[in-house]
């Protein structure tokens, strides 16, 4: 018990709150053309990417910033970011990891991931991206073999530009909404996955994202294709420094699953939450979607959400495959003066797809947590059924919990159940834990976890273990 | 439009006899109304049903100015029979007759009230096109203790005489301490392709018990759009039941807020469409605070092309400890080409309640048919057993068993 307090006291506070000081190359404050092509130019493009980042930029120039959310937050001034940083020493990408900045090791060390022991030691091959660059790629060999594309996305327009020419956008084009389209504009970098044709992926892929330089926004692009018949799960973490004003992050996650392909997707987000009077913060405007476009293809979105001052997100699923299957499972925890406004869309397009949502919401504090979602079965989508059910925990009264679901059906073969409660912890779980020598925190934590169970169960052994943690950091002193 | 609402305005305010103050409140109204227009998909509130396309396709162009100088004749044979009622008839409009011959006259007060001061905390342009062209409206107020020996049915018939035509209905209701009220609106149209707008508006003091059904019946090919607000106060109790069937569009909106501890809310509805009719209820119940209870339940049954929908909403205020909030939706789509679409939403800032809504769509359930027929029902028997029983589920929530007998009858569900 004294071991857990000792933990608990350590890491009670952000433990990842730290920042670098690391030399940076920044692309001119303020969005332009000019700032666009210098991004493209640093990141040797070809001239089809420019044209891609150009049309989304006049496109977003149109663009109004959306206000139907429900946590409101203070007007961003684009023109007052920086879109670009780089450490300097990463200009000419280093080789191998023994040419990288230790001081750059030396964060991803705070932060628990040691890229040269990674290297050796674990199962996971990891793709850390620090600002708003890729910096290091473990496990390249073995994943090479397999015909497997793991690498920077950077590096993928560059290497592998057909594939990336072909889906880059196919998912979330650049006429989409405001966040997505200005990632569209001047992403810089992300991971790239490409399983080939009946592979296997052996191990677990994983991308760090580390938030350093301040005054910089993240706008980092992922796009995962499995190809037919191929498998791969994917984790992703996120940390950042702590800082007094709020930093932007709005990333684009594309995922295209052919024929028979599943993708598994998990993130644990933990950005820094801002502190106990929700001064400073990211705000997590994420747009993350994925298309079934095969027949019998699987897309699963496990996502853990405890940090970010605001987080503003729903992974969606597009069932275009007949057969096709999307599912989502969330646990979303919202503490202090933290918001979230996070959930689902599943959109039925082919014959027999099947989605599935678990939402798991717990919200503390002065907090105000909210899942929305959206299940659309469109007239064509025959004996297709979702299921969906979110719960919601409150603990105190201070805090707020709302549903909002949107459910759409079109089909008379097809079938759509929707529950949702919300309640708080029960006097009687809490005494029949405390009289079994709990104490009050632990007491909670227990309850909370058995809450989640169902979604921490879909989470990868390595990233369970780190989320069961996470939920009960968060939820620290906001029992009593 | 806004030549024919300012002409139509004109000619309506000429009229009566009102004062400046109120036609420039009037005038104020009908300025918004020009501004903002029907509500269209655009507002979150009308996202499912674009009020401004359907007015457009169904009726085309609307003028707003009735003549109500002449009485209709009161069409007796309307009238529902082996039921004694207390009467108000509303023909194309105009009130045209208030009966209360079945209770004492010194208990009911109608007051007539023709200022308009926009009461409505409801932000949708309907509430000032209403404002701006009612030109009777009256208040109702049940006096403390009394309770209404027979229920008290609205009349809303419309006839062949108009067409294209908004109609503007407003209403007061004041129910005293200790005072009850049964209301039915009874829908009966022979027009078409008019655009009716009702705002009722009801007052709960304390114990009292109000129960509102609205009987949407007969096929007609109007628009129809109804307003409910309901404020309660401690230990009231209001029940509200829609049967949403007949017109061509139609909208219910239940406001209601729960002010007072130990009050109680509960709305059930049944749609039962066919061909290409549009209907939706709106709910929005505000638990203000502590110990107050909702019920909502809502079944449909979509035939052919017709589309339901149902927006719930259960607000928790902080101080509304101990809140206990239930909402339920289900529906039957019989055909391919029908549609359901449903936002129950919950907004809590309480932490000890007990919230839970549901929500369920698909086809009728083979197995059960299979059953059925294999016990000798023909298919179509079968499915009409099984509607019959899925409907019969909310009419059995009906706590009046007179009128919930009449309802019964009215829509051919067997027990």
């Amino acid at each position: 018990m004294d071991n857990r307090q000792k933990e608990i006291n350590n890491l009670k506070d952000y433990k990842y709150g730290f920042s670098t000081d690391i030399e940076n190359i920044q692309a001119p404050k303020g969005l332009n053309e000019d700032v666009i092509k210098f991004i493209s130019n640093i990141k040797k493009e070809p001239a089809w990417m420019l044209e891609f980042r150009l049309k989304a930029f006049e496109r977003f120039k149109v663009l109004k910033e959306p206000d139907w959310q429900k946590p409101k937050f203070p007007k961003i001034d684009y023109q007052d970011l920086y879109y670009y940083s780089a450490p300097k020493s990463m200009k000419d990408k280093p080789k191998s990891l023994d040419e990288l900045d230790p001081k750059l090791l030396e964060t991803y060390k705070k932060l628990g991931i040691p890229l040269q022991e990674q290297a050796r030691l674990n199962g996971i091959a990891v793709d850390a991206v620090f600002d708003s660059v890729s910096v290091a790629t473990t496990f390249k060999d073995e994943l090479t073999k397999q015909g497997i594309i793991f690498c920077p996305i950077s590096e993928a327009i560059q290497n592998h530009s057909e594939l990336v020419k072909k889906y880059l956008g196919s998912v979330i084009p650049t006429s989409d909404h405001f966040f997505a389209t200005l990632n569209s504009a001047v992403f810089t970098d992300g991971s790239f996955v490409y399983i080939p044709e009946g592979v296997r992926c052996p191990m677990e892929l994983s991308t760090y994202f580390r938030i350093n330089a301040s005054n910089t926004g993240q706008f980092e692009r992922t796009l995962i294709i499995a190809d037919k018949g191929s498998y791969v799960s994917y984790l992703e973490g996120c940390t950042a420094p702590m800082r007094d004003e709020n930093q932007l992050h709005a990333a684009n996650v594309e995922l295209i699953a052919l024929d028979d392909a599943e993708i598994k997707y998990s993130t644990v987000q933990n950005w820094y939450p801002g502190d106990k009077d929700g001064k400073g913060g990211i705000y997590n405007f994420v747009t993350k979607r994925g298309l079934c476009k095969g027949k019998n293809s699987k897309i699963s979105w496990t996502q853990v959400e405890t940090g970010s001052a605001i987080t503003w997100k729903y992974p969606s699923c597009i069932l275009k495959g007949d057969n096709s299957v999307g599912e989502f499972y969330s646990i979303a925890i919202t503490n202090n003066h933290q918001k979230a406004d996070t959930g689902t869309k599943m959109i039925h397009l082919g014959k027999n797809t099947k989605s599935k949502i678990i939402s798991k919401g717990i919200s503390a504090g002065s907090s105000d947590m909210t899942y929305r979602g959206l299940v659309d079965i469109s007239s064509k989508a025959k004996n297709s059924t979702n299921y969906t059910q979110c719960d919601s925990l409150l603990m105190g009264n201070k805090c707020g919990a709302h549903t909002v679901p949107y459910i759409k059906n079109k089909n008379s073969e097809s079938n759509i159940a929707h529950e949702a409660t919300t309640s708080k912890i029960s006097e009687e779980q809490l005494h029949y834990c405390q009289q079994r020598g709990l104490n009050p925190e632990e007491a909670v934590g227990l309850i909370v976890n058995g809450f989640c169970k169902e979604v921490l169960q879909q989470l990868p052994m390595e990233f369970a273990v780190e989320a069961q943690k996470l939920v009960g950091i968060s939820l620290e002193g906001s029992v009593g | 439009m806004k030549e024919q609402l300012q002409k139509d305005f004109n000619s309506s305010i000429k009229n009566l006899s009102l004062s400046q103050k109120d036609i420039e409140i009037k005038k104020f109204c009908l300025d918004n109304f020009i501004e903002k227009g029907f509500p269209n998909r655009k507002e979150e509130d009308w996202k499912f049903s674009d009020l401004n396309q359907i007015i457009k396709n169904n009726i085309g162009e609307l003028s707003f100015y009735n003549d109500q100088a002449f009485t209709n004749k009161v069409d007796t044979s309307v009238f529902v029979d082996g039921l004694e009622h207390n009467k108000i008839v509303f023909i194309n409009g105009r009130i045209e007759k208030i009966d209360f011959e079945y209770e004492k006259k010194d208990q009911i007060e109608i007051i007539d009230q023709s200022e308009t001061i926009n009461e409505f905390k409801n932000s949708n342009s309907l509430s000032d096109l209403n404002n701006a062209f009612t030109n009777k409206c009256f208040k109702i107020l049940v006096k403390k203790g009394y309770q209404l020996i027979k229920p008290l049915i609205i009349y809303h018939t419309t006839n062949s005489k108009i067409w294209s035509k908004n109609i503007n209905l407003r209403l007061n209701f004041e129910l005293d301490k200790d005072s009850s009220l049964r209301l039915i609106d009874l829908f009966n149209d022979t027009s078409e392709k008019n655009f009716l707008n009702i705002f009722y508006n009801f007052e709960l003091k304390e114990n009292a018990v109000l129960k509102n059904y609205k009987v949407d019946k007969f096929e007609n090919k109007n628009v129809k759009y109804s307003f409910n607000n309901i404020d309660q106060d401690k230990n009231s109790i209001s029940e509200t039941f829609i049967l949403s069937s007949g017109s061509n569009f139609s909208k219910n909106e239940i406001n209601c807020n729960l002010n007072g501890v130990y009050a109680s809310a509960f709305v059930n509805g049944v749609f039962s469409l066919n061909n290409d009719k549009h209907h939706e209820i709106r709910s929005i119940i505000n638990h203000l605070t502590e110990n107050t209870k909702s019920y909502q339940l809502i079944k449909s049954v979509l035939d052919q092309s017709s589309k339901a929908v149902y927006q719930g909403k259960i607000f928790v205020n902080s101080d509304a400890q101990k809140t206990d909030g239930y909402q339920l939706s289900k529906a039957i789509l019989l055909n391919k080409e029908s549609e359901f679409n449903a936002k129950p939403e919950l907004e809590i800032y309480a932490d000890d309640v007990k919230c839970s809504h549901g929500s369920a769509s698909g086809s009728l359930n083979e197995d059960s048919i299979f059953y059925l027929m294999s016990r000798g029902l023909s298919y179509q028997q079968s499915r009409e057993l099984l509607i019959n029983g899925f409907l019969l589920d909310v009419v059995e929530k009906i706590t009046d068993s007179e009128i919930k007998n009449l309802i019964k009858n009215m829509i051919g569900i067997k027990e």
